[in-house]
C-alpha cells in the first residue's frame, strides 16, 4: 500500500529545470534512499515535497487514515501538519533555545488550549503543558539526549545537533520522515551510531522514510529501495543490489566514489 | 490644462532634489544592505552649511554648494567610520538601530547648536531671482537652477559607476561583497567612497531643498528623508535609475495631492504607496525577485 | 526518582509564585500609602506614571521585537489610537465606568488595526518591514490630524482630558501586562513565536504558521500599547497627533534595546532607567535625545544583547551573579 505518490514533478527556476517529470512511490513503512551527483537536485525535491517550494508541474498524493490527498504547493507548515517532517541538510535547529524548547516547538502543532488559555495559565495550559513536557522528555529519554536537554541547541556537538534535528522531527509525530544527508561531516564511528539509530525509529515509530546520503555504506546497507537522480530526473529505481550494476548509475557517478 | 503643466514643473523640480537624496539611499543599501536612516540628517547639515556659507561667509551659491557637499561627504565617510564600520559582521537589526541613533545625535545635536527655530534662507539675487514665462506657464529661475544641477550631478554619477575603476568596485562590491574582496578589492575603501559620492549628493540637494521651500530647520531631514527613501524603494533599491525614477515619481504625486487635494494628505499618500509596493512587489519598479535558499 | 524532582520543583514553583504576589500586593500598599502620606508628590508620581506607560509599551513592543523578530518602528501608532479612543469616550462619559470601557475600548481598536496592517505587511523582512510599520504609524497620525478633526479636533489636540489614571490603575495595568505577557512567553504559542525568530523556515517545516504567530504578536503588542496609550491620556490632560510620531517610536525601541531584545525583566529595568534620565533631563530635551542615540550606537557597539540579553532577571540569577560566576550559560532564559 503506498503512503505517497509523486506523480511527474518538475520545477524549474527561470528556465533552468531543477526537477524534471521525477516520478516516485513510497511504500507504507519503507526506507528508500534518494541518491545523485552534487547538484541533481535531491534537496529541491524536499523542498518540493514540504512545500518549501511551489512545483511548477506535477502531483503529490498522500495516503493517509484511507484517505488520499494531494499535497502539492500546500504551505510548509500544513504538509507538516498532514504527517511529512523532515530535516535540514545544514542543520537548521533553534540555536539559541534549548534542546527541550527545540522538541516542545515542534509539538506546538498538537496544542488545543488557546490563546486565552495561554495569557491566563488555566487549567487547560498546565495540563497540557505537563503532557508535552514528559512527551519531550520521553522522546529524548529513549533517544539518548535527555542529559542535554538544558543546553542551548548551539552548544551541542554536532552529530547531535544532527541527532537532535532528527528528534525535533519525530516530535511532529509524523508520518513520513524526510532525511536530508544526516551523515552528512559525520566520522564513521557517529555514522554507524546513526545507522543503528535510523533503523531503531523504523522500527519503533513504524514510520517511513526517505533518505538522502552521500555515504553510499549507508544507503546500500540500509535502504530497501534506491532513486537515482541526475540533472533533476529519476535515471534509475531499484534495490541496492541492482542500483550498484546499474550503467546508467554508474556513468552519472563516474569519476565519484561509489 | 495649463495649471497641470504647472504642477509638472512643480513636481520635477521637487522631484529631483528627492531623486539626489534617494540616489544617497539606494547606494549606500546596494552596498552594505542598509537603510542609512542618518542620509537624512547629512541632507539637512548639507542645508545649514549652504545658509552660513551665503550668510555668514557671504559667499556665492556655487562656491556655498561646492562647500557643503564637501562638509557632507566627510561627514558621510566619519559616520561610516565610526558607526557602521565595526559592525561589518553584525546582524542587519543592530546596524539598523545604530543608524537610527547617529540621525538623533546628528538631529539634536544641531538643534543644540543652532536651537530648534525654523530660519529662512538667504534669498538668491541676479539671473538667479528671475523667473520666465512661456504663455501662462512660470518657469522660476530656481526651479531651472535645481533641475539643471541635479541632471549634471546625475551625468557625473552615471560616469563613476559605469567609467572609473571605483566605480567598477562599487557595482563588484554590491554583487558580491567576498567575491570583490578575493579578487584584491578593498571592500572597506569602497563603502566608504559610496558614502561620500551618496552624502555629498545629499549636502547638495540640502542646498536646493533650502532654496526651494526658503525654510530650513534641524528635523527637516526626517520626512523628506523617508519620502526619498520611499522613492528609492519605489523604483527598486539597490538600484540607481530606480532611485532617479522614484525621486521623480514622489516628487510629482507630492505636488498633484498638494495642488488638487490637501497637502496635509501628502505623507499619507506617499506612505500608502510605499505600503502597496512592498506588498505587491517588494523589489521595486526595476528590480528582481530573489528569495532565500532552503 | 524523575516523580520526586517534579514534585519538588512543584513546590518551589508554588512558593515562587506565592512570594510573586506578596510582592506585587506590597508594591501596591507601600506606594499607596506613601503617596496618601504626600511622600511622593506630584511630581514624583507624573514620572511613575511615565515608567508605567512605557513599561507596557516596551514590554508589548518586546514580544514583536525582541521574541518574534519582527521589527517594528510604529509603535507609537497604535498607542495613539488607545490614547485618542480613551480621550473621546471619558471627555463624553466622565466616569471610571467611562475610563475602563475607554481604555479597554482603545485596546481592541488598537488590536484590530493592527491586525489589518499586520496582516498584508507582516509577510515583509527585517528592514522593510520596519519601514512599512513607519508609514502605517504616519497615516495613523494623519487620520488622527487632519480626516477625523471633528472628533479628534485635529492638529491642536484634545486637551482637559478627565484624570481617572491613579496609582491603583496604573499597577494593575502595568502588573497585568507584564505578568499576562510573560505567561505568554512561557506557553507553547509564545514559543513558536520565539521560533520564528530564531529560524522562520525551520519553524514552518516544524508545522508552525509564521503568518499566523507573527499577526497573534502583533495584535497582541498593539492591544497592550493601546492601553499604555489610554493610561497616558487619562493622566497627563492632554494629548496631540505629534506626541505619537516616529520620535516616539524611537523611544519606545531605545528602551527595548537597552534593556535586551527578548528579555521582559530587562525592559523593565532600562523603562525606569530611561525615565530616570529623562526626568533628570526635563528642561534640556535636546540633550536626552543626544544621550538617546549615543545609547543607541555605543549598545550596538559594545553590547548588542542590551542589559539582560535574552535572560530574565530570576532568583538564580542573582545568585549567580553574587558567586561572582559569569551567567554564560545559565539563567531561566
Amino acid at each position: 500500500m503506498p503512503i505517497l505518490s509523486v506523480n511527474k514533478l518538475s520545477k524549474s527556476f527561470g528556465g533552468l529545470m531543477a526537477v524534471s517529470n521525477v516520478s516516485m512511490e513510497l511504500e507504507q513503512g519503507e526506507l528508500v534512499g534518494l541518491i545523485g551527483p552534487n547538484g541533481a537536485g535531491k534537496t529541491t525535491v524536499f523542498n518540493l515535497l514540504t512545500g518549501m517550494y511551489q512545483p511548477t508541474s506535477g502531483i503529490i498524493t498522500l495516503y493517509r487514515d484511507q484517505k488520499e490527498e494531494q499535497i502539492q504547493g500546500l504551505k510548509p507548515y500544513t504538509i507538516c501538519k498532514k504527517g511529512i517532517a523532515r530535516t535540514f541538510q545544514n542543520i537548521r535547529l533553534f540555536r539559541d533555545l534549548t534542546v527541550l524548547d527545540n522538541v516542545r516547538i515542534a509539538m506546538n502543532k498538537n496544542v488545543k488550549y488557546g490563546l486565552l488559555s495561554s495569557f491566563f495559565h488555566s487549567r487547560s495550559y498546565s495540563d497540557e503543558e505537563k503532557e508535552m513536557l514528559d512527551n519531550s522528555i520521553h522522546l529524548l529519554e529513549i533517544l539518548k539526549l535527555d542529559h542535554k536537554k538544558d543546553e542551548l541547541a548551539k552548544n551541542l556537538p554536532y552529530g547531535e545537533q544532527r541527532q537532535l534535528e532528527i528528534i525535533r522531527a519525530l516530535a511532529t509525530n509524523p508520518c513520513i520522515l524526510l532525511l536530508d544527508e544526516p551523515a552528512a561531516g559525520m566520522n564513521p564511528a557517529e555514522t554507524a551510531q546513526l545507522t543503528e539509530m535510523i533503523g531503531w525509529i523504523r522500527e519503533n515509530f513504524k514510520l517511513t522514510i526517505l533518505l538522502i546520503e552521500h555515504d553510499m555504506s549507508l544507503v546500500m546497507k540500509i535502504c530497501e529501495r534506491i532513486y537515482v537522480l541526475d540533472y533533476g530526473m529519476v535515471i534509475a529505481e531499484g534495490t541496492p543490489a541492482e542500483i550498484k550494476s546499474n550503467k546508467r548509475v554508474i556513468e552519472a557517478y563516474l569519476g565519484e566514489e561509489m | 490644462m495649463e495649471r497641470f503643466l504647472q504642477q509638472i514643473i512643480n513636481g520635477i523640480s521637487l522631484g529631483s532634489i528627492y531623486a539626489l537624496i534617494a540616489l544617497g539611499y539606494t547606494m549606500v543599501y546596494g552596498i552594505i544592505k542598509l537603510i542609512n536612516f542618518a542620509h537624512g540628517d547629512v541632507y539637512m547639515i548639507g542645508a545649514y552649511v549652504g545658509y552660513f556659507c551665503m550668510t555668514t561667509l557671504k559667499l556665492g551659491f556655487f562656491p556655498s554648494l561646492l562647500i557643503s557637499m564637501i562638509v557632507c561627504a566627510l561627514l558621510g565617510v566619519t559616520i561610516e567610520k565610526v558607526a557602521y564600520k565595526p559592525l561589518r559582521n553584525a546582524t542587519r537589526i543592530a546596524v539598523l538601530i545604530t543608524a537610527i541613533g547617529v540621525s538623533l545625535v546628528i538631529e539634536y545635536g544641531t538643534m543644540f547648536f543652532v536651537k530648534p527655530d525654523p530660519r529662512s534662507y538667504p534669498l538668491l539675487t541676479g539671473f538667479m531671482a528671475k523667473s520666465y514665462h512661456l504663455g501662462n506657464l512660470v518657469f522660476s529661475s530656481h526651479q531651472i537652477l535645481i533641475i539643471s544641477i541635479t541632471i549634471v550631478l546625475m551625468i557625473l554619477l552615471q560616469f563613476i559607476v559605469k567609467k572609473t575603476r571605483i566605480g567598477k568596485a562599487m557595482r563588484a562590491v554590491s554583487l558580491d561583497r567576498d567575491a570583490a574582496q578575493l579578487m584584491g578589492i578593498s571592500v572597506d575603501r569602497t563603502i566608504s567612497f559610496t558614502f561620500l559620492v551618496g552624502s555629498a549628493l545629499a549636502g547638495a540637494a540640502g542646498i536646493l531643498v533650502g532654496i526651494y521651500y526658503n525654510s530650513i530647520n534641524p528635523l527637516m531631514g526626517v520626512m523628506p528623508g523617508l519620502r526619498a527613501f520611499v522613492a528609492a524603494v519605489f523604483g527598486g533599491i539597490g538600484l540607481i535609475p530606480g532611485a532617479m525614477i522614484g525621486g521623480y515619481f514622489i516628487g510629482l504625486v507630492e505636488v498633484m495631492v498638494s495642488g488638487y487635494g490637501n497637502s496635509m494628505y501628502r505623507d499619507a499618500v506617499v506612505f500608502a504607496i510605499l505600503i502597496i509596493i512592498l506588498i505587491v512587489k517588494p523589489s521595486g519598479l526595476l528590480g528582481k525577485e530573489t528569495r532565500e535558499k532552503v | 526518582m524523575v516523580k520526586n524532582i517534579v514534585n519538588a520543583s512543584g513546590n518551589s514553583k508554588w512558593l515562587s509564585l506565592a512570594g510573586k504576589w506578596i510582592t506585587l500586593l506590597l508594591t501596591l500598599v507601600i506606594v499607596q500609602v506613601l503617596i496618601s502620606a504626600n511622600i511622593i508628590n506630584d511630581y514624583i508620581f507624573s514620572t511613575l506614571v511615565t515608567i508605567g506607560v512605557n513599561i507596557i509599551l516596551a514590554v508589548s513592543l518586546n514580544l514583536i521585537t525582541g521574541f518574534t523578530g519582527q521589527f517594528s518602528l510604529g509603535h507609537a501608532g497604535f498607542m495613539s489610537i488607545g490614547a485618542y479612543t480613551c480621550a473621546i469616550i471619558t471627555l463624553r462619559y466622565s466616569t471610571v465606568f467611562g475610563f475602563v470601557g475607554g481604555v479597554i475600548a482603545g485596546a481592541v481598536f488598537a488590536a484590530i488595526v493592527g491586525f489589518f496592517v499586520g496582516l498584508p505587511t507582516l509577510r515583509l523582512k527585517g528592514d522593510y518591514l520596519a519601514i512599512a510599520t513607519i508609514g502605517m504609524a504616519e497615516i495613523i497620525k494623519i487620520l488622527f490630524r487632519n480626516v477625523l478633526e471633528d472628533i479628534t479636533n485635529g492638529a491642536a489636540g484634545l486637551s482637559e482630558i478627565p484624570q481617572f489614571n491613579n496609582w491603583i490603575w496604573l499597577f494593575v495595568f502595568t502588573a497585568g501586562t507584564v505578568i499576562l505577557i510573560s505567561n505568554f512567553i512561557k506557553s507553547s504559542h509564545g514559543r513558536a513565536c520565539i521560533s520564528i525568530r530564531e529560524d522562520e523556515i525551520a519553524a514552518e517545516a516544524m508545522g508552525i504558521s509564521s503568518t499566523k504567530y507573527k499577526v497573534i504578536a502583533f495584535v497582541t503588542g498593539a492591544f497592550f500599547a493601546g492601553i499604555a496609550g489610554a493610561l497616558y491620556s487619562s493622566y497627563f490632560y492632554y494629548i496631540s497627533p505629534d506626541l505619537f510620531g516616529f520620535q516616539k517610536s524611537i523611544d519606545i525601541l531605545v528602551i527595548v534595546v537597552l534593556g535586551g531584545m527578548g528579555s521582559i525583566s530587562g525592559s523593565i529595568i532600562s523603562a525606569i532607567l530611561l525615565a530616570l534620565i529623562s526626568t533628570y533631563l526635563q528642561s534640556f530635551p535636546e540633550l536626552k535625545m543626544i544621550i538617546y542615540g549615543v545609547l543607541l550606537v555605543v549598545i550596538m557597539q559594545f553590547r548588542p544583547q542590551g542589559i539582560m540579553g535574552s535572560k530574565e532577571l530570576s532568583l538564580s540569577l542573582l545568585k549567580k551573579w553574587t558567586e561572582g560566576i559569569k551567567g554564560r550559560n545559565g539563567g531561566a532564559a
